[in-house]
């Protein structure tokens, strides 16, 4: 169904650890993952998939890591990949860290985790909460003591134990926006999307039922409050806590919570122009649908990026940016750093700025501007001036796009909001509920000529 | 060791105690130092020995010498040591399998711990030793597992059973252990289910015809609660499970589909995907007027795109099977093209993947974006993305008609950037627009033929050269061109030759005057001066053409050629058919079918689509009424015979008695059906199947439009023609029809094998009954097999593969017995007499080229008989039998 075999190797292509879940494959069929990695490369391709004979290697690499699954089956590659990412996220809650070293410090725990994580290829508990009440690094005595596989594992409730217990009950929520931007060298903007993301901080005892209210438009619509302003949500995806049947049906999200950390849901927005617009607009000339789709953004970019970028061969480069903050002047954004890209061979760097400070960054071919603080409603300008050696380079540089990091507190781009959170436990506690709001960058990329 | 040393020098001053010390005893006479340290008597020092032992084994040292020296440190209390030993034994059992039965007592006793993470460890271990020795002992405590009260005891015995069957299938079967493992799919713990439900499917796979997943609606309603229940890996399982089910109806389809979406809200995309291959599977049984069909339409979009935030490796994995779900269902995510777009910082296989998909949707609609993407693209520095967003530019052109002029002019720019590779990418392209659209944009040649020079991949060339002798007549130096390419002739690829050779011959019919020396000159290069046949043999075609008859030469050289169609690179239906089965697996990753890449696979049946809801059926599924290219599983080609035979022998066979017809029985009875009866019967009649139907109409109104389909079955079955039903069939009428069938149709494998499912179509409304025919139809008139081969053959054939069976009271001798099947086209080969018993051996062939073969013992005056059956598909052997019984009494 899945793996045959699971092994981690260095970047070498050493095997540091493994583990034979079937028994059904050769375990050194592994020696020629590396090389065939190694040929891949010389022809500078790529595949997270790749063959040898009847063997199927599907990779992922974390820091100096390789993580491999071997099979010869039809297996579910999808299962697979998410499964080495769960493995990930498993050794890291335990060792911190995940690289070489860690898992050399570690190979008894290593070993206990990767047979209970997986069975003869099936996936079984993944969730390192859980893991971690009964595979721990002491050495018990079995008479006294020794752990018992908690009822948690098999329950239907497989995230959270019961018997825990705070002396003060509290939720934090933290509503994480992230803005993805993509905008063409001509100024219009191609993909404009919101990824979002509920993260809880948990501190309650026992088994709580929690509901959680959203101003979700699909709620207020079989409600009835279609007046109230609300949030169009285009895809939701859940913890697997939450229960998704009721949700398809009623759109509550009821759930009971994992302990400490987790990401309870993320929901995704597309901003760039309602789906409707495109239908309706089939008929209208192409040149002129381009410009009606930008001009009927629902979201301005948050900020904006006017730049140019002037190449004087042999001589110089000459940067000029403008940046503009395109939201409300009572919210803030801070950190700002806008990366803008420069030829590899630049040298002798010259910046002026009105606000923020300039760094040449000739590992990435680059310069960033830092702004600290960058109020609503604000422009601010950026010029760069380089020297370009006289001999030309050869080698041909792709266009890279200008890159933007920010992010604005207590502010979120969709207008989402937490309505309530409802808190029940049969022992009648009280807990409070804190909601916290914040929008940042994602992957906003403005194209350049 | 390399590292191990290291980290010693690294470590020798550290005050860290971590693992990784254990690393560090690599000196000789380490192994008798490790049995010292091993059968010390502080325990403490034992399980320090034990720990640099699973050290070295890590690092691949052979440490298989302290087999028995670990195997006593077994009995421990102590669990960490106790895991230790288990992993120890795991990975050397099978080298030392007469030391491993020193470990089973310790396990045996393990399973019965009162401790239940104990019990789990031992029986999860004791699967994993591959030694069969030890696998017998394992029986007992997995049966006590399997019923131990505890869920994490029971779920890994479930496992095991999985393992188990892996090592000795037939000990698994013995022990009764599939059905426990049956009826843990109704045990209260979702994660019990879960995995009870993935290690059937495992033994399932492997084991095509067992018929295990017996799944039917209870089961399935089961499954349907434990997914609202179990892990989200435990729901990739039962999802993976629910694929493999084929609804009885649309209203059973529905109520599935409607329990499975919520699952689409999962964050995990493995869950998500495995969801939507239930969904676009169950959905081609929903009646596309259904209001839920588009419901569902809808909903699937937003998942399928939120995937594209998930981890590269995940987003590949959705790419390639978003690739095949817009082949299948294009209205689904035809207004998401910018998702698509590709970003800076994707991974090179993503970025490619987002651009197959990207000329998928492209539509007059949205084109002009597209191509403003694609020509960004271009000027990228990934030389291969920037190919195939050149290519991308001309398979725009070529589809989207009205942007082909937009298109063409992209492409000039793009070769003005004079960038080699681009250049000749973009050549390559305007040759097929040049295809697509004839005489349409020949100005831009003159730019074409600048960039002469710098072509220097063969593709280019090739596309190039044709170019010029397509439109010889408007290019003025045309002969120059193409006599410069003539200079290194033989140094250029085959393909260039070719396409040389034949624009060469385009010119000189064009302009024979001035050309007469090129010509004769390549027509002596290509004939006399080259190895190549392909290229010898077209220049002697061109040559005995030119000069037998110059106008016909024209006719044929000059010819119109025929459009190139809008896609090329689709994916045969029937192969996407099966993909869409496999969405998530590897086989939607590669777009191949999982017999194309894994070993042993041959036997399996190819996953199909159930039938859709409405009987026409979209012409995107290719079925229709019938004419869909039949796929053949692989293992049932394997012999074929008498190919030849065939030819020479059409139909000619004598039938000394009349092949068996079974008597018609109703299929169809007038109450289900609104008034229509339908009986019939299955007839081969000179080498033709023939099903004999008789219609009745018992209502009170005239029926018209009869029409008949056939669902997929195991041997392609389908109806040669339309059903003959010329006239109305008035009230109380009944009309006698025989339709002839052919056995292209789509496979399917059935169950039973010869189940056929039928649709009748009229008036009135769809009718859909099921019937089995007698397998003896499908045996073909040259069934008879050579003697030698079939000793050979005989043999050949796996004993496995053998069963008997036994023919109660038949009072035929075996003369007569002989010449009865033979009627039936099973043919006898040759008798032997032993001691007053009659051997006949006997070969049959199946009309889709399986052979069976068969040895019937006739004892004088005893009215059994027995029958063995010998065949490569040992699962038709039941059906065959069948037919013997049926021939011989009747």
């Amino acid at each position: 169904m899945s793996a045959s075999a699971i092994f981690i190797l260095d970047l070498k292509g050493k095997v540091l650890i493994s583990r034979n879940y079937m028994g059904n494959m050769d375990m050194n069929k592994v020696d020629h993952f590396m090389p065939i990695m190694m040929r891949m490369e010389e022809d500078a391709d790529s595949s997270p998939l790749v063959t040898h004979g009847s063997a199927h290697f599907l990779w992922i690499k974390h820091r100096n890591l390789y993580l491999v699954a071997m099979t010869k089956k039809n297996a579910n590659a999808a299962l697979v990949y998410s499964f080495l990412y769960k493995m990930v996220e498993v050794f890291k809650e335990y060792f911190k860290e995940l690289e070489e070293e860690s898992i050399r410090d570690n190979f008894v725990t290593v070993y206990e985790l990767m047979d209970e994580v997986m069975d003869f290829g099936f996936p079984q508990t993944t969730d390192s909460k859980i893991l971690q009440e009964y595979i721990t690094q002491q050495g018990h005595k079995l008479d006294v003591g020794a752990p018992r596989p908690p009822a948690t594992v098999t329950n239907a409730v497989s995230w959270r134990s019961e018997g825990i217990k705070y002396r003060k009950n509290e939720v934090f929520m933290d509503v994480i926006e992230s803005v993805n931007l993509l905008v063409s060298a001509t100024g219009s903007v191609l993909r404009s999307e919101i990824v979002g993301s509920i993260k809880l901080k948990v501190v309650l005892s026992g088994m709580p039922e929690l509901r959680l209210g959203l101003n979700d438009k699909v709620l207020f619509e079989i409600t009835g409050r279609e007046k109230s302003k609300t949030v169009e949500l285009e895809d939701v995806k859940f913890h697997q806590c939450v229960r998704l049947s009721r949700f398809e049906n009623d759109r509550t999200i009821s759930f009971i919570p994992p302990d400490g950390e987790s990401e309870l849901m993320s929901y995704r927005l597309n901003t760039t122009v309602s789906r409707t617009h495109t239908h309706t607009r089939v008929h209208t000339s192409p040149l002129l649908h381009v410009n009606l789709l930008s001009s009927v953004c629902q979201v301005k970019p948050l900020i904006w990026i006017e730049s140019v970028i002037e190449k004087f061969s042999h001589s110089r480069v000459e940067i000029k940016v403008k940046a503009r903050s395109q939201f409300k002047s009572r919210s803030t954004a801070n950190n700002v750093a806008i990366m803008v890209p420069v030829p590899s061979d630049v040298d002798s760097p010259k910046f002026k700025t009105s606000t923020g400070s300039c760094k040449y960054l000739p590992e990435k071919s680059a310069v960033q501007w830092n702004i600290k603080s960058f109020p609503g409603g604000k422009e601010y300008m950026m010029r760069a001036h380089f020297g370009l050696p006289s001999v030309e380079s050869t080698e041909l540089e792709g266009r890279r796009p200008i890159t933007v990091n920010f992010e604005i507190p207590y502010f979120t781009v969709s207008g989402i909001q937490v309505r309530y959170l409802k808190i029940i436990e049969k022992s009648g506690y009280e807990a409070l509920p804190w909601v916290r709001y914040i929008t940042q960058s994602g992957d906003y990329q403005l194209r350049t000529n | 060791m390399e590292w191990a040393n290291q980290l010693c020098e690294n470590r020798q001053f550290g005050s860290k105690m971590t693992d990784s010390k254990y690393f560090t005893t690599t000196k000789k006479g380490e192994i008798f130092e490790l049995k010292a340290e091993l059968n010390s008597d502080k325990k403490e020092k034992k399980k320090e020995a034990v720990k640099k032992v699973i050290a070295s084994m890590t690092v691949g040292k052979d440490v298989s010498a302290l087999f028995p020296d670990v195997v006593n440190c077994m009995q421990t209390d102590n669990l960490e040591l106790k895991k230790l030993v288990y992993l120890y034994l795991m990975n050397y059992a099978k080298s030392q399998p007469d030391m491993a039965i020193m470990a089973v007592n310790t396990f045996v006793k393990d399973c019965e711990d009162a401790n239940p993470l104990i019990r789990a460890l031992a029986v999860r271990t004791m699967g994993c030793i591959r030694v069969d020795k030890i696998t017998e002992y394992l029986c007992e405590p997995l049966r006590k597992c399997l019923k131990d009260e505890d869920p994490y005891v029971r779920k890994t015995a479930a496992v095991c059973v999985a393992k188990l069957h892996d090592i000795n299938a037939q000990l698994v079967e013995d022990q009764g252990f599939l059905d426990t493992l049956k009826d843990l799919i109704s045990d209260s713990n979702p994660m019990v289910v879960a995995n009870a439900v993935a290690a059937l499917s495992e033994i399932a796979e492997s084991h095509p015809n067992s018929n295990l997943l017996d799944l039917n609606p209870q089961s399935i309603n089961k499954l349907l609660t434990a997914l609202n229940e179990c892990t989200e890996w435990g729901q990739i399982f039962i999802l993976d499970c629910l694929a493999n089910y084929t609804p009885r109806d649309d209203r059973e389809s529905q109520s599935i589909c409607e329990r499975v979406t919520p699952r689409l809200s999962h964050a995990n995309s493995a869950v998500v995907l495995s969801a939507v291959k239930v969904l676009m599977k169950f959905m081609e049984m929903l009646p596309k007027d259904l209001d839920y069909y588009s419901t569902l339409l809808k909903k699937l979009a937003p998942p399928l795109v939120t995937l594209l935030s998930a981890e590269p490796e995940l987003q590949y994995v959705a790419l390639r099977n978003i690739n095949l779900i817009v082949q299948k269902r294009p209205e689904i995510l035809k207004h998401e093209m910018k998702v698509f777009f590709v970003k800076y910082n994707d991974p090179i296989y993503v970025k490619l993947e987002k651009l197959d998909i990207m000329i998928r949707l492209a539509s007059q609609a949205n084109i002009a974006q597209v191509l403003a993407e694609l020509k960004e693209y271009a000027t990228e520095v990934d030389v291969d993305f920037v190919r195939k967003a050149v290519r991308a530019i001309g398979r725009c052109a070529i589809k989207v008609e009205q942007s082909a002029e937009r298109c063409v002019s992209t492409l000039l720019d793009l070769i003005q950037t004079k960038v080699n590779y681009v250049v000749q990418e973009a050549i390559v392209v305007i040759k097929d627009i040049f295809r697509k659209y004839p005489n349409k944009y020949e100005s831009v040649i003159a730019t074409l033929c600048e960039n002469l020079d710098s072509l220097d991949e063969p593709e280019a060339r090739a596309a190039m050269i044709w170019i010029v002798g397509e439109y010889a007549e408007r290019i003025d130096n045309a002969d120059e061109l193409l006599e410069s390419f003539l200079e290194g002739f033989h140094d250029e690829s085959t393909q260039v030759q070719l396409q040389l050779l034949t624009a060469i011959v385009k010119l000189f019919l064009k302009k024979p005057t001035e050309t007469q020396e090129l010509v004769q000159q390549v027509l002596s290069l290509a004939t006399q001066d080259s190895d190549n046949p392909d290229l010898r043999d077209r220049g002697y075609i061109y040559w005995r053409l030119l000069s037998t008859d110059p106008v016909a030469a024209k006719e044929v050289v000059l010819a119109e050629k025929p459009l190139i169609s809008e896609e090329t690179d689709l994916i045969e239906p029937t192969l996407l058919e099966e993909l869409i089965c496999h969405i998530g697996t590897l086989a939607s990753v590669y777009h191949k079918p999982p017999s194309a890449f894994v070993e042993g696979s041959r036997g399996v049946m190819h996953k199909r689509l159930p039938l859709g809801g409405d009987i026409g059926g979209s012409p995107a599924m290719g079925a229709g009424f019938g004419a869909a290219p039949a796929v053949m599983p692989a293992s049932l080609n394997a012999p074929v015979g008498g190919g030849l035979g065939d030819l020479f022998d059409l139909g000619g066979v004598g039938m000394p008695m009349g092949a068996y017809i079974p008597p018609k029985i109703v299929w169809l009875p007038a109450m289900k059906a609104k008034g229509l009866e339908i009986s019939g019967t299955f007839a081969r009649r000179a080498g033709v199947i023939q099903m004999e139907l008789i219609l009745t109409n018992k209502a009170m109104s005239v029926m018209t439009d009869f029409a008949i389909q056939f669902n997929r079955n195991s041997f392609g079955l389908a109806p040669a023609g339309p059903l003959q039903v010329l006239t109305p069939l008035g009230p109380n009428q009944t009309i006698e029809v025989s339709l002839p069938l052919s056995t292209v149709g789509p496979v399917m494998k059935m169950d039973p094998l010869n189940n056929l499912q039928v649709a009748v179509k009229n008036n009135i409304d769809v009718f859909y009954f099921s019937c089995q025919y007698p397998i003896s139809m499908l045996f073909v008139e040259d069934g008879k097999m050579e003697r030698q081969v079939f000793l050979a053959t005989w043999k050949d054939i796996p004993n496995d593969n053998e069963s008997q069976f036994q023919i109660k009271d038949c009072h035929l001798n075996s003369d007569a017995a002989s010449s009865k099947l033979q009627g039936s086209n099973i043919f006898t080969i040759a008798k032997r007499t032993v001691e007053g018993q009659d051997m006949l051996y006997m070969s049959i062939k199946l009309s889709n080229g399986i052979w069976v073969l068969a040895e019937l013992r006739v004892q004088a005056g005893n009215p059994n008989y027995t029958i063995s059956l010998k065949c490569r598909a040992p699962e038709v052997s039941q059906c065959v039998f069948q037919c013997y019984e049926a021939v011989l009494k009747n």
